[in-house]
């Protein structure tokens, strides 16, 4: 490399921007970054701004966060209450409670972002569970985008971490309560269940460290992580280009739709303002985790009605339905009773993260897919993420079924057993009907490509008959309508070759196959109209 | 934009031939073809500029309206003490700091949001336009110049033909993460005993958790639930929370012919029973107790003991009864421990 001068030609930069501009571009190569990106084209669609609430979320928690840390003190040595506070005047309590307390009463403004903080963290989870439901039932995890669906899903399991240690943080009677089950379920762990609960708590629980620990893990590990993962998140999505639902002029070799500048910019950057508005008004309104109705934790005193934040609720159902079954042998005890709900919590969470490459291997589909599946064009995905959502909200019953049972009258026993029965039947019972609704769509769509849209309008023939007039549809609903591909399932071929001799199938191949036959087979397709059957039936009807 | 009509024809060898017509060799006009973007359609701020400068007010007014927002949450800030409490319908009472900040703020955010998207869609340009995409994966040249590449470096190093090394370097890699899992180890102490043994000893009279007075058989009463701690522990002591975390009593007094196990009328003393009050199941403390049925219930999991039965479970994920404690009336007529708990109390352990 010579040291070379600027072209003689090269335009100067006269606008102060573009002066600034030219001089990070000849230090980081601004202008090469921008050639793809300043005018990347993201197509629009209702659903997509999903994982903008979880993003934009995510920022709203660091601001409000980095402001509470400046308030709180994650310590858990002992204080007397002297604060505004008259109910707990004179209250024994640990300072990261009285410093909560005093966040909430004293600082101008911090129970406002004290209620921001936990109501963005609630959305902020909600919306990564929807947004990976959009991706989930739209096929959007496949080839090339399955890494990045599993950094989604380290994002949504990281981020039920995150949320239970900051809730925890308080060290109310509420938050206390939830921690102590987390150490009876630590406890649980054959072998090394009290090592780790004494290693966790620094010795017997609650002991006098647990909230600094959790403190650095939520306000530094965790969040470090996420940043980093939601930053890789960002860059595969600027990278694969977005994907699309099938429409006229969108292909598997395009992208169509508006500019990141300025379209984009301003939309997406105006929705930051949009989810942070709307949080704001909420935590004016409407009160969150007011911890001074609960009081200190005391591990000797509990409220009835105790509930962990929504999205661990999934886990308390699973422990509170389980039967409280204990192996007790040669001096030790199997405590499967709260074990097997520690485990079953982290393995439907990874049924869903293993899916893509599941599916990928059961259909052989090895190719880039960038339009979207339409739902029922995939019934047996489809049943599956309806059977697993199914799951997750049987179990949120169970975790709510003291609520359900004051709430609407119900015997608690009865609640149990039907999550019990529930947590089996309900997910297939819901598979089925999925597919079957999804089928039915199906049909209605072949339906309506061949015979048109029904308009209800009734016309009367002059020789009596009634008809209702159908309308052709428009070519572009005629090709949303017939965009998907129809594969056939994988075919082992004849069990015996020509001579008779029976072909050696390896027994996973023969899985696959089967796999493959339930999830492309007829039981899971209508066919679609073809090109024939259309021009026979346009050509011979003519117009209705 | 017509010869490529979504996924129809793009099927690899690895997959059988897609189902339909679409795949024959006369070449007919496909009546499901991508027609292709439709063309673009203006909207009235595009041709009217009497529309477009409405939508400029109307999104300044909406950035304006932030400004005053923003303003007033100052003035609120200022304005309202942070004691104030005043009552909002349908709200009720509320902190008049919080909700006026709330508000005031969430004007602010809420007038650049919508500001900003009204901006977008009305006065932006909305024509959509086509970008093409590109395959992840390299062509064959380049993968063969990386394979060439990665074989050069790969043979430069000897990684592979050195297997010392790499023997050696694999070993070293594996064990230098062991100093870092040995650092946790005094992150706390070893389980030990701990578990096993609570603040009950011989003779350690009963503390009723609520007057903090010797508890005498004559102040439990029948039907009544009476929670206790040992004597001599203090909420000021710096061990208080793990002590009474294991310590917490739960004192009921039954009719002794309502007592149907024999040990645990035993264990108590004219009736008076007292059991571990932390559940079995994960520790929470119990609390609900139905005096006819001499029930009691944990409000975190619904575990239901019966406490006229040894305390055994009756509903519940809990795994086994509430650990009993051996009481009896010392000299002074106070209810005393005949020992510590026989098994451990709360929840089940491995080493259990």
């Amino acid at each position: 490399m010579s040291t070379t001068t600027e072209s003689p030609s090269r335009r100067q930069a006269t606008h102060p921007g573009e002066r600034i501009a030219e001089w990070t571009d000849g230090r980081l190569g601004l202008y090469k970054l921008a050639k793809s990106n300043l005018r990347k084209i993201f197509p629009d669609h209702w659903s997509f701004m999903l994982g903008e609430v979880c993003l934009y979320s995510f920022v709203i928690l660091i601001l409000t966060g980095v402001y509470l840390t400046l308030f709180f003190h994650p310590s858990m040595s002992e204080v007397v209450y002297h604060g505004p506070y008259a109910p707990l005047q004179g209250v024994r309590m640990s300072d990261a409670y009285a410093s909560t307390m005093h966040i909430s009463f004293e600082v101008r403004g911090g129970l406002l972002v004290r209620q921001i903080h936990h109501w963005a963290a609630l959305i902020f989870i909600a919306g990564m569970i929807v947004h990976m439901m959009r991706v989930f039932f739209t096929g959007g995890f496949r080839k090339p985008r399955e890494i990045n669906w599993l950094f989604g899903w380290t994002l949504l399991f990281l981020g039920m971490f995150t949320g239970f240690t900051g809730y925890s943080l308080p060290d109310d009677l509420l938050s206390g309560t939830g921690v102590r089950f987390m150490e009876g379920a630590i406890l649980s762990t054959p072998l090394i269940g009290t090592y780790l609960s004494m290693f966790l708590f620094g010795g017997e629980f609650p002991g006098h460290d647990f909230v600094s620990r959790f403190y650095s893990v939520h306000i530094l590990l965790l969040p470090g992580l996420m940043a980093g993962l939601l930053t890789a998140h960002l860059i595969l999505i600027f990278y694969h280009k977005h994907t699309q639902f099938p429409g006229a002029g969108k292909t598997e070799k395009n992208v169509v739709g508006t500019p990141l500048l300025p379209i984009y910019t301003a939309k997406a950057g105006g929705f930051f303002f949009l989810v942070f508005g709307v949080i704001s008004a909420i935590a004016a309104m409407v009160t969150i985790n007011p911890i001074w109705t609960m009081g200190p934790y005391r591990p000797d005193q509990v409220s009835t009605g105790a509930q962990p934040d929504w999205y661990m609720g999934f886990s308390e159902g699973l422990i509170r339905v389980m039967p409280g079954w204990e192996i007790r042998a040669w001096g030790h005890t199997l405590v499967l009773g709260v074990f097997i709900p520690l485990m079953i919590f982290p393995l439907v969470l990874m049924a869903i993260a293993v899916y893509p490459f599941v599916e990928s291997w059961i259909t052989g589909d090895k190719r880039e897919h960038h339009i979207l599946d339409r739902p029922r064009n995939r019934p047996v995905r489809t049943g599956f993420g309806v059977a697993w959502l199914t799951l997750y909200f049987v179990l949120l019953i169970g975790g709510g079924n003291d609520i359900w049972a004051t709430h609407f009258h119900l015997s608690i026993n009865a609640i149990t057993w039907f999550v019990r029965i529930g947590f089996f039947v309900l997910p297939v019972l819901t598979y089925w009907i999925t597919k079957r609704i999804c089928l039915g769509l199906q049909r209605r769509d072949r339906d309506k490509v061949l015979h048109g849209r029904e308009t209800g309008i009734i016309k009367r023939l002059p020789h009596g008959e009634f008809i209702e007039v159908h309308e052709p549809l428009s070519q572009q609903q005629l090709h949303v309508l017939t965009a998907h591909a129809q594969p056939r399932p994988i075919d082992l071929g004849p069990e015996f070759d020509e001579n008779g001799v029976a072909r050696k199938t390896s027994p996973v191949a023969k899985l696959q196959a089967r796999m493959s036959r339930n999830f492309y087979g007829e039981n899971s397709a209508i066919p679609k109209p073809t090109a024939e059957e259309f021009e026979e039936i346009t050509a011979g009807h003519g117009h209705h | 934009m017509s010869d490529e009509t979504g996924s129809h024809n793009d099927v690899s060898e690895n997959l059988p031939s897609a189902h339909g017509g679409h795949s024959g060799d006369v070449v007919k006009p496909d009546p499901f073809a991508n027609p292709g973007l439709p063309p673009h359609e203006y909207r009235r701020q595009d041709i009217d500029e009497k529309a477009a400068k409405h939508s400029e007010r109307v999104v300044a007014g909406l950035f304006g309206l932030s400004m005053l927002g923003t303003i007033g949450f100052i003035a609120c800030f200022v304005i309202f003490p942070v004691d104030k409490i005043v009552y909002i319908f349908p709200f009720g009472h509320v902190s008049a700091l919080n909700f006026s900040l709330g508000l005031t703020l969430a004007v602010a955010l809420l007038g650049i949001g919508v500001g900003a998207v009204h901006w977008a869609r009305t006065l932006m340009s909305d024509e959509e336009i086509v970008d093409e995409r590109h395959r992840a994966d390299a062509d064959d040249e380049l993968r063969e110049n990386i394979r060439q590449q990665w074989i050069t470096g790969a043979r430069e190093s000897g990684f592979g033909r050195r297997k010392l090394i790499r023997t050696t370097m694999y070993g070293a890699m594996a064990l230098v993460p062991l100093a870092g899992v040995v650092l946790l180890r005094d992150l706390g102490p070893l389980p030990e005993d701990k578990l096993r043994h609570t603040l009950w000893s011989k003779g350690k009279v009963l503390i009723n958790s609520n007057t903090n007075r010797p508890l005498r058989p004559e102040d439990v009463a029948v039907g009544s639930l009476t929670f206790a701690q040992p004597e001599g522990l203090q909420e000021s002591d710096e061990d208080f929370q793990q002590q009474i975390a294991k310590a917490a009593l739960m004192i009921v007094r039954l009719k002794p012919e309502d007592i149907k196990d024999k040990q645990e009328a035993d264990w108590g003393h004219q009736g008076i029973v007292a059991f571990s009050k932390i559940c079995t199941h994960v520790g929470c403390p119990i609390s609900l107790y139905e005096q006819q049925t001499h029930h009691v219930l944990c409000p975190c999991h619904q575990s239901t003991f019966d406490l006229s039965d040894g305390a055994r479970v009756i509903f519940g994920p809990a795994g086994h009864p509430l650990p009993q404690l051996r009481i009896s009336v010392n000299g002074d007529g106070n209810l005393v421990a005949l020992g510590d708990f026989a098994v451990p109390v709360g929840p089940a352990f491995w080493e259990r």
